[in-house]
């Protein structure tokens, strides 16, 4: 990772997550299901990890030393597949394929349908677990690479997150990193409401976790924690987000009935409208 | 009488050793851990019964305590597997595969991660805990995923060496121990089952074949003893790989008798009777009897009452048999 983040580097990502959610909007209007809310707003996070953050080669995507990320909520693949293919991992034309017959873009991810993704996922709770193993290959062999784990706040009512807290504490795993995407929402409405999760922070602090929270919709602040989270060498590091579920888009931000819902035509238009008037007052 | 060319326990019928596979497991787990780096092992609170101790005591940095945790045991094994470990995770039937099927479904059978998922104290002889700690349905959980290999072994000795053999296998494989002693039927010479049925009673003119899985084998025999004396000759045919299944010799078995009678320590519903009733009625139909649990739950007790109260002792066996001669066209 380039610790040095320029203005003119950070402008390039506040760039890129903009493209990455007018991918999302065109992959999800052309699939007509998935989810929306999500994907658009972790496209920030997105952007800082595969044009910033992580070790990887999108040629060569199974190479051994690579930093893994694990995307253990699959239901926002879109916002993943639109940063591998915009990252070279394969053709921006492909993101037309999601959730079709024949295509390697699943409805959620499918380890072994797409190189890249590390995990298969979508049942909730068990990406930590999976990042847990990964980085205890790492210890055993010696090896530098980083794990990554993005998890939904919604998944933390899995009871399997909690087991997965619990032994990463335990084994003092700081080669892990967990990211919540704490949006507050879920399918049946507002998290706090379907299941009270704070206080999180503290939750973590118990489990002998080191805690950051940030805005995850700012790259800056976003980069700034992972970097203290890979000077960490006594624990695993969990970065809480928040995020604007919908990011970009008027009509989703911060409306839960977009967690499951894709854009129809319309919608899709007045959503790329919104992201084009964007990205002309990033480059003005 | 008992097949000479496999060289199996001679003993067999006169006060034979007993061992639990469980044990075959516990010798199999050190002997990997020798031979293979990659061989890690991880338990959810259950290291001494699942007989995982002494792989942790020699290799303590590739054992994994995770706690009463069957979730994050499946999951985090999935990890260790895709990142090029060969993990075991132990813990009992009812729990792993029972409570973490999903997890088990997700990360490691649709996920190919190179998992051995070790379910032990399966079956109703299980004994003394009762129904909640006796898996009679893990079978069924098991061979309905795609691409998960189920493996059974009759005792101690195939337990050990079909263990060794699963860490060979790049693919997720389920295995099935108990937690009684149960008499050694093989011996260090018999061969391997490598995936075949194995006709371990053999007959001249034979007329019913049982085809039996696990410890129940043992009983199966007993029964073609006791057929044997009442003028009534039978193959039995010990099925320890569930998945891949010999079809081939399942079929070829049952042509030599035109009926057969399935055995196991499980729910007739989704085991091996349920599977070779598929794979006769595709290729040659021929009347079954099924020996089994018979939709319900077992109790506690000695597992030699349960066998007897379930019906599945040899004399139900040998009942079943004449019953499905008759049935015959």
């Amino acid at each position: 990772m380039v610790h040095n983040l320029s203005e003119e580097k950070l402008k390039d990502l506040k760039l890129k997550a903009n493209k990455i959610r007018k991918l999302v909007i065109e992959e999800l209007s052309e699939a007509k299901s998935g989810h929306s809310a999500g994907s658009l707003g972790m496209a920030d996070i997105f952007s800082a990890f595969y044009f910033h953050i992580l070790d990887h080669n999108p040629k060569n995507p199974n190479y051994e030393e690579r930093d893994r990320l694990i995307l253990s909520n699959g239901h926002i693949c879109p916002v993943r597949y639109a940063a591998m293919a915009l990252s070279g991992y394969f053709p921006l034309e492909e993101l037309k394929t999601l959730r079709k017959f024949g295509s390697r873009l699943q409805g959620h991810p499918h380890r072994t349908s797409l190189p890249g993704t590390e995990t298969t996922s979508g049942p909730l709770g068990e990406g930590l677990s999976q990042g847990i193993g990964i980085a205890l290959t790492a210890n055993l062999d010696n090896k530098k690479y980083h794990t990554y784990v993005i998890a939904s706040d919604g998944e933390h009512e899995e009871g399997n997150t909690w087991e997965a807290a619990m032994f990463a504490g335990k084994n003092k795993l700081s080669n892990l990193t967990l990211i919540i995407d704490r949006n507050n929402i879920q399918i049946d409405g507002n998290t706090e409401k379907v299941m009270p999760l704070e206080p999180l922070k503290e939750k973590y602090l118990s489990f002998n976790w080191n805690v950051i929270e940030v805005d995850g919709n700012d790259i800056e602040e976003f980069i700034f924690a992972i970097e203290n989270a890979l000077s960490e060498k006594s624990k695993p590091t969990v970065i809480i987000a928040q995020t604007v579920p919908g990011k970009g888009v008027s009509f989703m931000e911060n409306d839960y009935l977009w967690h499951g819902k894709a854009p129809n035509q319309e919608e899709t238009e007045k959503a790329l409208l919104e992201l084009n008037a964007i990205e002309r007052k990033l480059n003005a | 009488m008992l097949n000479p060319n496999l060289n199996l326990n001679e003993k067999l019928f006169d006060n034979p050793e007993k061992v639990a596979t469980r044990e075959g497991f516990g010798q199999a787990l050190v002997r990997l851990g020798k031979i293979n780096p990659d061989v890690v092992v991880l338990t959810a609170d259950l290291k001494e019964s699942t007989k995982c101790e002494e792989f942790a005591k020699a290799f303590p940095n590739r054992f994994f305590e995770v706690g009463v945790a069957e979730q994050n045991l499946a999951a985090v094994a999935a990890g260790l597997g895709v990142s090029g470990k060969v993990p075991f995770i132990a813990s009992y039937s009812v729990f792993s595969p029972g409570k973490n099927w999903e997890t088990i479904r997700t990360t490691i059978v649709y996920n190919k991660a190179n998992v051995k998922i070790a379910g032990h104290h399966a079956g109703i002889i299980t004994g003394p805990d009762g129904a909640t700690h006796q898996a009679t349905e893990d079978l069924a959980l098991t061979q309905s995923l795609p691409g998960l290999s189920v493996f059974i072994p009759c005792d101690a000795i195939e337990a050990r060496k079909m263990t060794v053999e699963s860490a060979e296998i790049e693919g997720p494989v389920y295995l099935r121990y108990s937690r009684e002693k149960t008499p050694l039927i093989t011996t260090e010479e018999t061969p391997s089952p490598k995936g075949k049925v194995a006709t371990f009673w053999t007959s001249e003119k034979p007329q019913v074949t049982i085809f039996a899985t696990g410890h129940m084998v043992y009983y199966a025999l007993l029964a073609a003893k006791n057929l044997e004396q009442d003028g009534i000759q039978s193959l039995v045919i010990n099925v320890s790989s569930l998945k891949p299944l010999d079809e081939e010799g399942i079929i070829e078995a049952v042509k030599k008798t035109g009926c057969g009678v399935t055995v196991e320590d499980h729910q007739i519903i989704g085991g091996l009777g349920s599977t070779i009733s598929q794979v006769l009625a595709k290729n040659t139909p021929a009347p079954l009897e099924f020996i089994g649990l018979r939709d319900v739950f077992g109790q506690s007790g000695e597992a030699s009452e349960l066998i007897k109260e379930y019906q599945m002792d040899e004399k139900s066996i040998a009942e079943a048999a004449k019953k499905v001669i008759k049935r015959k066209g």
